[in-house]
């Protein structure tokens, strides 16, 4: 489960995760947590998709020339080498966009 | 030798060592990550012989034309090929007769027919379907689906914490609205062998028709339709060392006959004409289309492999290897072992720390050592114990103890990993 604060100013100004996942998934929503505080949430969605297109192999852009840097959540780029864990790694990236779009139904990765 | 004149392995050096098929089997001469092969997942699907193989490849060289409808060589021997595997497969179950042994997709479509075909027919509101806590989804959603078309109730018999069904339970569910029951022979996730002779006299007593789920029983040990008296068994080609894409329905007679076809198509009829179609008898009534014939072809090979072996032996051999896996597990410190029934085959569920499953088989993979992770298609059991997930380590003839000292091993090297 991944918690999101949103205040009035389009500002994350909390994240916090918890549940059971595997060691990816885990890293990556600790990672997720570390890299969205504080942005609002037009610079969080872009973090995102720049990340999960990088992880599906459909980038080799890191920085995409509009301030976003990936930084620290390129560690999760191993992942590539193990094609059945990508979704491990994307799930917690889903659920932001899920979360900035105001979705109720639980995330998946599908 | 097979009507292939493709030899089966030398059997009389094979007496007393089950393990050396290792060699009958292809997929062992590889590495994987620079390690050899520790193939720990038979229960997902099963490596073949290369009997297997190339009986299938000389078919399709040699031997293919359509089966049934033609009058030329080709068409001969297609037929009796497909044919002469339904006789072996109907005489390794001891089916009563081979109109009573029908060729299907695998395990998931034989159960999905008796549930359209069987109960659909005659199921109202307030008619009950039992099964147990142990199911794999396609024992249960094709149950759901009918129940959802005809108004009847699905139930559930409990299992405990070993895994074990509950056996006064399940007999006390089995009343007069209950129109089938529907239960597994082995527990894909847990390895829990249920005692079917005493469950399906009961059900018999009551007038309630059993379908077994086979698919994790018929590769591990002796199946006798006739001794277990089963209205129903399914089974599928792939988990017994036969190629993907085929299984068996086995029925009897009595219902068969009287069941509605499950699809149209041509095969299954007599005659076609706009103002009435008269349907063919019995097992072609129930196979509408070209078959699989390459697949019924692996089938009936792996089938004679099988019993040159013989399911006694196999039996055997692999009870005296899962009581080695079982407490060789034991000795890693943390492990937590996930179904412990006193009648098991084949199968361990386990979980290591809190370490989640899919990390643990990733690694493993890494030593080459091949198990599956996650729900095994059987999410209420994973919902009973209260976890996401488990490793499973399933083993099949050509396994050994190397594979379980691999397993071993591996976990020590998962060990060590996560506890940096």
């Amino acid at each position: 489960m991944l918690y999101f604060q949103i205040g009035g100013d389009d500002r994350i100004s909390d994240v916090r995760f918890e549940g059971s996942g595997c060691a990816i998934s885990v890293a990556s929503a600790s990672l997720l947590a570390d890299t969205v505080i504080g942005l609002n949430t037009a610079d969080a969605l872009k973090y995102s998709s720049t990340l999960v297109e990088r992880l599906a192999g459909r980038t080799t852009v890191d920085d995409n020339g509009e301030g976003i840097n990936l930084g620290k959540l390129r560690a999760l780029e191993g992942v590539k080498e193990f094609p059945s864990r990508v979704k491990c790694a994307t799930l917690a990236w889903h659920a932001l966009n899920a979360a900035i779009h105001g979705a109720s139904q639980p995330t998946t990765t599908e | 030798m097979n009507k292939h004149n493709i030899k089966l392995p030398d059997r009389v050096d094979r007496i007393v060592d089950i393990a050396n098929c290792r060699a009958d089997f292809p997929a062992f001469s590889q590495e994987i990550n620079g390690h050899p092969l520790t193939y720990l997942d038979s229960a997902a699907s099963s490596q073949q012989p290369a009997i297997v193989i190339d009986t299938v490849a000389e078919y399709q060289r040699h031997d293919h034309a359509n089966v049934h409808r033609g009058v030329h060589e080709l068409s001969h021997r297609a037929t009796e090929a497909y044919e002469d595997a339904r006789d072996s497969i109907g005489t390794f179950v001891n089916a009563a007769s081979r109109r009573e042994v029908i060729y299907t997709s695998g395990t998931t479509e034989s159960i999905n027919l008796v549930a359209q075909s069987f109960c659909r027919p005659t199921l109202k509101r307030g008619d009950k379907i039992l099964i147990t806590h142990l199911e794999h989804h396609s024992n249960i959603v094709p149950w759901q689906l009918v129940c959802e078309q005809t108004g009847a109730e699905l139930l559930v018999a409990p299992i405990d914490q070993q895994g074990q069904v509950d056996l006064d339970t399940l007999l006390a569910l089995l009343d007069e609205k209950v129109k089938i029951l529907t239960i597994t022979h082995v527990s894909n996730a847990l390895g829990t062998v249920l005692p079917l002779r005493k469950i399906i006299a009961e059900a018999h007593r009551r007038d309630i028709p059993v379908l077994i789920d086979g698919a994790q029983a018929v590769p591990h040990m002796p199946i006798d339709v006739q001794d277990l008296d089963c209205d129903f068994y399914a089974f599928s080609g792939h988990k017994m060392f036969g190629p993907t894409g085929i299984g068996i329905l086995y029925g009897k007679e009595a219902h068969l006959e009287k069941m509605p076809p499950y699809q149209g198509g041509g095969d299954m009829i007599l005659e076609v004409k706009f103002d009435g179609t008269t349907y063919n008898e019995l097992p072609y009534k129930f196979e509408a289309g070209t078959p699989n014939i390459s697949g019924a072809v692996g089938l009936g090979t792996a089938v004679d492999y099988l019993q040159s072996l013989g399911m006694d032996r196999i039996s055997k051999y692999e009870n005296e290897l899962l009581a080695y896996l079982t407490k060789q597990l034991q000795t890693v410190d943390g492990i937590r072992l996930i179904g412990t029934a006193t009648q098991k085959a084949s199968v361990q569920s386990f979980l290591l720390e809190d370490i989640h499953a899919h990390d643990l088989g990733t690694i493993l993979d890494r030593q080459g050592v091949a198990v599956r992770t996650g729900h095994h298609c059987a999410m209420p059991i994973m919902d009973f114990y209260g976890i996401p997930g488990t490793v499973r380590a399933s083993l099949a003839l050509y396994n050994n103890k190397q594979d379980i000292d691999a397993l071993v091993e591996g976990l020590g090297e998962a060990k060590e990993i996560f506890s940096g």
